[in-house]
């Protein structure tokens, strides 16, 4: 083993040679790439290149015709949801996926969801409350309150998500996602149709993610200027197909990528 | 002045003039209402957590009380010969809770699963197919004769100055009110609570937290079984173990279009109204139409209600940002 293979960083997840149809419409195409411990890595693309389909596989909610998935040395053909949340894969959505009815707290509270203690969480006890569900309670609410506090929405704790503006929502869905403990994070599009302030509140609380906690995340993001500041490596897909990965320097000057975006005369 | 004179003052006086009857009339009103509230709990909470309205939810407070009467008597089975060591109350009732859980896991095992993502109209035309197969099983196992009920909830009367107040009335009151409490608290604060309402609002985000719909499902039926289990033990303790005990649960409709589909505290609400509402025109509008009022004087409340106010008192209006 050379001394660069030792310094490689231990691969959380990689997906290897995935195909997604739909019927007669490839979503996917022989796919593969790796996610780094540690690391920001981007999936950009444009329009229907499959990055959010390609998100839906990692999380389960797709499961792919041919290739396999590997996660935490685990090899499988498909992953499942709740696999996917009890193994440490959290997840926000394209379009703001939060329990409408519900406040913030309790938002963000459900993302404990697999934290929490089966037995002192169950019918039994919770008839009664006072005692080990309170309890329960109690020691998620502090972690909570720090995902609140880190992503400064303490202001809203107690409003019904469904009134907030779209910017705070976005936030809010991190806030459950993080409030998961996740190992890898999964975001789609979390900048998607925030104006520049909040787009600049996001991207300082992704890096944060990423620096403070240690979070491996995966962004799918349309912003260009964002997607090279943020990331450490990028993978770029277009009509389903892999056409670069590497460095955002890398696949800026990428001619397949600069051809997909920019569109090539034939 | 003379019809005004006949469809109002006369009955308006008639409440002054004697108002320890009227209030009898209410708080006998209250005490059915409690009932009908009872029923509607389990609609409600069916209801929120998957979007189902579930037809068979009166077919099961008569399936529970008749499984809890066959204990108590130590009937076997089908068989309807008494050969089994008849079990205590509290053994019986705890039996007959595990017997609706039982079925909470059938119910999702048979019935729901196949059916995911359906439509809201073919899952309730199961419940209704649902109901006829438990009342069919019902009959089948227990019997289909009209049994007593006594699971030892005090009775006798006493007075409050000229108002006659029932003690068994009392009790049901009592214990409808912690059963409220007891599932207000679980579902507001409580992790599976949290779980069931993350369900009824988005699926895909409630799987990506690792919330397992299965389970969430069992559970919410299960919680509808312990609401059937207690109204037909009180249902079935005041007027005997019958078919007609599935009938409430046509009551319980204009209850929730009152109270809202969605509220736990809408059913509450609603049914006190409905209960208190159909006992005062019975008594006081009744003979103007040679009586029979309260048969159809909730459906009449109800209809109103969808003309003016179409999500009920509590229910949710949908807020949407534009």
């Amino acid at each position: 083993m050379s001394a660069a293979e030792a310094l490689e960083p231990e691969t959380i997840l990689s997906v290897e040679n995935i195909t997604l149809s739909f019927g007669a419409v490839r979503a996917i195409r022989d796919v593969s790439f790796d996610i780094r411990k540690g690391e920001i890595r981007a999936i950009i693309g444009p329009n229907g290149a499959g990055k959010t389909s390609m998100l839906n596989v990692i999380n389960g909610f797709y499961h792919p015709q041919e290739g396999r998935i590997m996660f935490r040395g685990a090899v499988r053909k498909q992953m499942k949801p709740h696999e996917a949340a009890a193994g440490g894969i959290a997840r926000t959505f394209q379009n703001v996926a939060l329990f409408r009815g519900m406040t913030t707290l309790d938002n963000i509270m459900t993302g404990r969801n697999l934290k929490m203690d089966k037995w002192r969480t169950s019918l039994i006890p919770a008839m009664f409350y006072y005692g080990p569900t309170q309890k329960e309670e109690i020691k998620h609410r502090e972690y909570v309150e720090r995902v609140i506090e880190f992503l400064e929405i303490e202001a809203i704790r107690k409003t019904p998500v469904g009134r907030l503006p779209y910017g705070l929502q976005k936030r809010v869905e991190l806030g459950r996602a993080l409030a998961a403990e996740p190992d890898l994070l999964l975001l789609d599009e979390p900048m998607a149709g925030m104006n520049l302030e909040e787009k600049e509140d996001m991207c300082r609380f992704v890096l944060d993610v990423n620096d403070e906690f240690g979070t491996t995340i995966a962004l799918i993001e349309h912003d260009m200027g964002v997607v090279m500041d943020l990331s450490d490596r990028v993978v770029v897909l277009d009509h389903g197909e892999k056409i670069a990965d590497g460095t955002p320097e890398d696949v800026k000057s990428n001619q397949n990528v600069i051809d997909a975006y920019l569109g090539v005369s034939h | 002045m003379e019809f005004l004179n006949l469809v109002l003052l006369d009955q308006i006086r008639d409440i002054l003039e004697f108002p320890s009857f009227f209030f009898e009339v209410v708080f006998g009103g209250l005490m059915s209402g409690v009932m009908y509230s009872l029923v509607a709990l389990g609609f409600v909470l069916i209801f929120k957590a998957s979007g189902v309205f579930n037809f068979s939810q009166g077919v099961f407070a008569l399936f529970a009380a008749l499984t809890l009467v066959g204990l108590m008597t130590g009937t076997m089975p089908f068989s309807l010969e008494k050969s089994l060591p008849a079990l205590p109350v509290w053994l019986a009732i705890a039996v007959t809770f595990g017997v609706m859980i039982v079925l909470a896991i059938l119910v999702e095992r048979i019935v729901l699963r196949p059916l995911v993502n359906q439509d809201q109209i073919i899952m309730f035309m199961s419940t209704i197919g649902l109901a006829f197969v438990l009342e069919g099983l019902g009959d089948t196992m227990w019997g289909s004769g009209v049994k007593a009920l006594d699971v030892g909830i005090p009775s006798g009367n006493f007075m409050v100055g000229e108002i006659q107040i029932q003690v068994f009335d009392l009790w049901a009151a009592g214990i409808a009110a912690f059963l409220v409490v007891v599932l207000a608290v679980f579902f507001q604060k409580t992790r599976t609570g949290r779980a069931l309402r993350a369900v009824a609002d988005d699926h895909q985000a409630a799987l990506s937290v690792g919330i397992p719909l299965r389970n969430i499902w069992v559970v919410v039926w299960s919680a509808a079984g312990l609401v059937a289990l207690v109204a037909g033990i009180m249902w079935g303790s005041k007027s005997g173990v019958q078919f007609s005990l599935s009938l409430i649960a046509l009551k319980a409709l204009p209850v929730l279009i009152l109270g809202g589909f969605t509220s736990v505290p809408g059913a509450i609400v609603g049914g006190l109204i409905i209960g208190v509402g159909e006992k005062v025109a019975e008594v006081y509008w009744g003979p103007l139409v040679n009586g029979a009022i309260e048969n159809w004087f909730a459906y009449v409340v109800a209809l109103v209600f969808l003309l003016f106010r179409p999500q009920g008192l509590f229910g949710d209006k949908i807020i949407e940002r534009v």
